[in-house]
């Protein structure tokens, strides 16, 4: 029945809050002018075809937030250390990335991570071999930083998306 | 007092984002390639629209808030054009 | 243009330390535009202004209304998690269309499709 009124619910709560957002009110008539125009809008998506984000679990996305957020704020201190005191050192490079991770949406929410991350750019992934091309910025051992991001974010989001 | 305090604060803080804006400016006039230039436009409309934001606050109206919105959703579409651009509509096809 | 809301000390303090790191952390990532030497390394410092600079300046102007209007105003948070969303959107496309491009030249330096 609410699968039937509300076909996407998170697009839908999603614009309901922008809408609240953007006019800065929450008075009666905008609340229930929001609450329309998301409702019809979630129906405009169906007809799109666009794909469920099929979320199994929201536990492990909820413990990967504040693990993401945290890195977000450590890479970007030490990018700009790098910037401010470039070292003779520094290797940046291509690394090949072989994933385990199945669900498109998961790897969308992969991709974000590692771009949204100043010091790693996702570039391209191989359907076929299921292999990811990243860009970073400060390499120091390759192997290592291939079994941190497996560790860190993708055991998280196979629990998420794929079991 | 801390009115004067607050107020060098704000200009201190737009001049910042002014340098920013001009590197970002320099990279999109200076090249050297193509990818250089959209990526250096891309930078100088998010510094842009955090200059808006400084503005603001500077001015306390919220009217600088909707001009901010509305850079950043232009930015986005014209950098996605840009890349898609480069990646099709190239003599090296 | 020296001109400042009326807030009171422990706000006006906040507000701008906020705002000055928020502004120092983007003019970082601007000036790596500048003196990274290839394509791939620049890409990464302009996520900088994006990313915490933007935070710290939307913090700054969220804690700012909200005194001036002693009510919370959260309609910052819009830019927020706007520019969230579509700055890896459009430096992930920008970077495949300069790997597309460095392909297309026959470039050693960058990783190919089936090496």
């Amino acid at each position: 029945m609410m699968r039937r009124l509300v076909p996407y619910p998170l697009l839908a709560i999603g614009l309901f809050g922008m809408w609240l957002l953007l006019t800065q009110s929450v008075s009666v008539a905008q609340t229930l002018l929001g609450g329309v125009v998301a409702i019809i809008a979630s129906h405009g998506m169906r007809l799109l075809r666009a794909d469920r984000p099929g979320v199994r679990a929201y536990r492990p996305l909820l413990r990967l937030a504040p693990i993401v957020v945290a890195d977000i704020m450590r890479s970007n201190l030490a990018v700009a250390k790098i910037v401010l005191f470039p070292r003779r050192d520094r290797v940046s490079s291509f690394v090949r990335l072989p994933i385990a991770l199945q669900s498109p949406h998961g790897l969308t929410l992969l991709a974000l991570i590692l771009t949204a991350t100043p010091g790693t750019m996702w570039l391209q992934f191989d359907r076929v071999r299921r292999e990811l091309i990243v860009h970073v910025l400060d390499l120091v051992d390759e192997e290592d930083w291939i079994r941190l991001i497996k560790r860190r974010y993708e055991a998280l989001l196979i629990e998420a998306f794929d079991s | 007092m801390t009115n004067l305090m607050l107020a060098w604060a704000i200009t201190t803080a737009q001049v910042l984002i002014g340098l920013a804006m001009l590197c970002a400016a320099y990279r999109m006039l200076v090249g050297p390639r193509v990818q250089d230039r959209v990526l250096g436009l891309d930078t100088l409309y998010v510094n842009a629209m955090l200059m808006l934001v400084t503005f603001g606050i500077q001015t306390g109206r919220t009217l600088y808030f909707e001009a901010a919105l509305i850079i950043a959703l232009l930015g986005f579409v014209g950098t996605v054009t840009l890349a898609k651009f480069l990646m099709r509509g190239e003599v090296i096809e | 243009m020296i001109q400042a809301p009326d807030l009171p000390l422990w706000a006006s303090l906040l507000v701008a330390v906020l705002l000055l790191a928020g502004a120092a952390v983007t003019l970082t990532g601007s000036l790596g535009l500048l003196r990274m030497k290839s394509f791939y390394d620049r890409v990464h410092p302009p996520t900088l202004g994006s990313s915490l600079g933007m935070v710290l300046v939307v913090a700054a102007s969220i804690l700012c209304f909200s005194v001036l209007r002693s009510r919370p105003s959260v309609h910052e948070l819009l830019i927020a998690f706007f520019l969230t969303l579509t700055t890896p959107v459009t430096f992930m496309l920008l970077a495949r269309a300069a790997l597309y491009r460095d392909r297309m030249e026959g470039r050693e330096d960058v990783p190919h499709d089936d090496a």
